[in-house]
């Protein structure tokens, strides 16, 4: 904790400058003392002595209420290093921090209302469509993921949805309030919006940037709340430095804890791990699992396909339209089909007796030695194909199920895009 | 308003520079009047009281513009304003904290100038320049008009500064915008409006409903699309709500 001064030393030049308002009211009343001697003793020879006294008692004040060391030396020596102040802040202080933040939330009008219904969204900027006719909704409790390329209008539509710009046509109902001018204040009394740009203020401190967004929220209990807001993010040990002396990564931190102070109902997140290290990353992820299992609504943008893969019980592929929604793996056997791929040490002489086993639809060589399996069900064709291949007498050197992931996904919907362009 | 205070004191100089200027216009006026005898006519005291009493008037009217026309769209360059329209926050209060914060050191710097100067002549200057420095009329309308002319020189900055797309152009606009009411201060200044307690009184009034009426202007014309996409609403705005 850091010591209570009037007065610190100047880190360069001579003397003391005010630390807190004790020390501007000493200086204020000194310098008013002396204006006062000045008018009042003018022509005496008294005012010189008394000028001098009210000088050495300032001075004296300053010694008595400020330090001999500088003022950044003083407080780097009283607060803890950034491992000291980690170290003593684990995973389940952070569980505690979150349970403490997210307790008592203003929530949707009713437990089973989706958290965020968006119906036949577009927004156009002149000739422009950023967002053309997109609708999904979001279930309360949900980390919801939105992908899409560079420009494909994932920003515009969280701005849209957090009141900053209006629709140019469509309808939202966000944490149960209809997305209309006249409630807008109500609706972002709901949310939280970390947006990809950390917008700090540089010459603030991580506590004084929270204090502020705290005062715009109007919160009740606001040091308190900065406290969990920054073990959360485990940031407490930095709570009095400098946002400009932060690194990015730890920028894009004290803005996802300015995102919790308010615990709102649906929290906007846009690419909240973008410039973080993995260790970082993995923190960030483990908050947002938490904040799922308390009942927040998370709205992600992300770039990172594992992430969201991981993440998200929902996603969203939008490219200016809305091109697919639904759960990772649903999206994977939408797209594509479940397969098996066999490799043999010499080519099988007769490959379609050995497939023709149940739970196989098809197959196709892959070069001399593979086979690629279209398979219904891979439980089933996996075991009938091994026994069908045992019973050849093959020499069978693996056989693998080809799991598919979200990137997957990702690229045959965008790949279909340029060719539909083109 | 505190964290433009904090802002404030973390960057002395943007406090600092502001007081410079008005200082340095002064030395001339000033010696101007340590050098009026007491036999000098009434004429000559008025015209060079007239000069000083118009830089008086001068300083709330520009200094407060560039503070005020950063307000808005320096933090759109910053990249500050975004997160902030993002809270509960309606414009009408965006905009008071932020001409509150451009208006107390403003209107600070303009009475501590104006108090050096009282003292400066009732201990340096010949007793007849006293006499019309602190002529109380002239005296009430200086500490009437200069909070009013700053805050009414705040909101032009600050209007500027919501739909400006540059900083230096809105502070080079906010400077000159304000301008027009040199002419106000200078019939005040010397004494064409011969000042009077009455007339202080109500030109005051009249100063203090043009500054609401300047708040609720400038409210209206903040618009949270064009501050955020640098493109105008296609629907009419509403205070507090979709820009559009």
């Amino acid at each position: 904790m850091r010591s209570q001064q009037w007065f610190q030393r100047r880190r360069v030049g001579f003397g003391w400058r005010p630390a807190d308002w004790h020390g501007w009211v000493v200086t204020l009343l000194a310098v008013a003392a002396t204006i006062a001697v000045l008018v009042l003793l003018r022509g005496s020879s008294a005012r010189i002595p008394v000028m001098i006294l009210i000088v050495a008692a300032y001075v004296v004040v300053a010694l008595a209420t400020g330090g001999t060391r500088p003022a950044e030396e003083a407080r780097a020596a009283d607060e803890p290093t950034d491992s000291e102040a980690d170290s003593g802040v684990g995973v389940v202080q952070q569980r505690l921090a979150l349970r403490a933040l997210t307790y008592g939330r203003v929530s949707t009008s009713s437990p089973d209302e989706p958290a965020l219904v968006v119906e036949h969204l577009t927004k156009r900027f002149g000739e422009r469509v950023a967002v053309d006719d997109v609708s999904f909704s979001v279930a309360a409790g949900e980390v919801f993921g939105f992908l899409g390329p560079n420009g494909a209008g994932k920003t515009t539509t969280v701005r849209i949805l957090a009141t900053l710009i209006a629709p140019t046509s469509g309808t939202a109902r966000v944490a149960g309030v209809l997305l209309d001018p006249a409630n807008g204040v109500d609706i972002r009394r709901r949310i939280a919006v970390m947006t990809e740009n950390p917008g700090l203020y540089l010459r603030l401190t991580v506590a004084e940037n929270l204090e502020f967004f705290a005062g715009l929220y109007e919160l009740a209990q606001p040091q308190a709340r900065i406290g969990q807001a920054l073990a959360a993010v485990s940031l407490a040990g930095r709570a009095n430095d400098p946002c400009g002396s932060l690194s990015k990564g730890l920028r894009q931190r004290v803005a996802l804890a300015r995102a919790l102070l308010s615990d709102p109902a649906i929290l906007f997140l846009d690419e909240p791990t973008s410039g973080l290290d993995p260790v970082a990353s993995r923190e960030v992820h483990e908050l947002i699992d938490g904040l799922r299992d308390h009942g927040v609504t998370v709205f992600l943008t992300t770039h990172r396909l594992e992430e969201a893969e991981r993440l998200c019980d929902n996603v969203a592929i939008l490219n200016t339209s809305l091109r697919t929604i639904g759960r990772p793996d649903e999206l994977r056997d939408r797209l594509f089909t479940k397969t098996l791929v066999v490799r043999t040490l010499t080519p099988l002489a007769s490959p379609d007796a050995v497939f023709a086993v149940a739970g196989v639809d098809g197959w196709r060589a892959d070069d001399t030695t593979g086979y690629v399996l279209t398979v219904s069900d891979a439980r089933i064709a996996a075991p009938a194909v091994t026994r069908a291949l045992v019973a050849a007498g093959a020499d069978l050197l693996s056989l693998a199920e080809v799991q598919h992931s979200l990137e997957d996904v990702y690229l045959e919907l965008m790949d279909d895009d340029v060719e539909a362009g083109s | 308003m505190r964290k433009e205070v904090r802002e404030f004191r973390r960057n002395r100089f943007v406090i600092g520079t502001m007081a410079v200027l008005p200082f340095i216009f002064l030395i001339t006026p000033m010696i101007t009047i340590f050098k009026i005898p007491d036999s000098a006519s009434g004429p000559q005291v008025k015209s060079a009281v007239g000069v000083i009493s118009l830089l008086m008037l001068i300083i709330p009217i520009v200094i407060p513009p560039v503070i005020a026309a950063y307000s808005v769209v320096g933090e759109r360059d910053q990249g500050t304003l975004e997160p902030v329209l993002t809270t509960p926050v309606r414009a009408s209060e965006l905009l008071l904290g932020k001409a509150v914060a451009a208006f107390v050191p403003s209107v600070a710097i303009a009475y501590a100038i104006y108090l050096v100067v009282l003292i400066s002549v009732r201990f340096g200057a010949a007793h007849v320049v006293g006499t019309v420095v602190f002529h109380p009329p002239q005296l009430l309308a200086q500490l009437l008009f200069t909070p009013l002319l700053a805050l009414w020189s705040i909101w032009v900055g600050i209007g500027i500064s919501t739909r400006a797309s540059d900083v230096r152009v809105a502070q080079q606009l906010a400077t000159v915008a304000s301008l027009p009411l040199l002419g106000f201060t200078s019939l005040l200044s010397f004494q064409l409006i011969k000042p009077s307690v009455p007339l202080a009184i109500g030109l005051a009034l009249a100063l203090l409903v043009a500054d609401v009426i300047a708040w609720r202007l400038v409210s209206g014309l903040f618009d949270r699309e064009r501050l955020v996409t640098g493109k105008e609403a296609g629907t009419p705005r509403q205070d507090g709500g979709l820009a559009g």
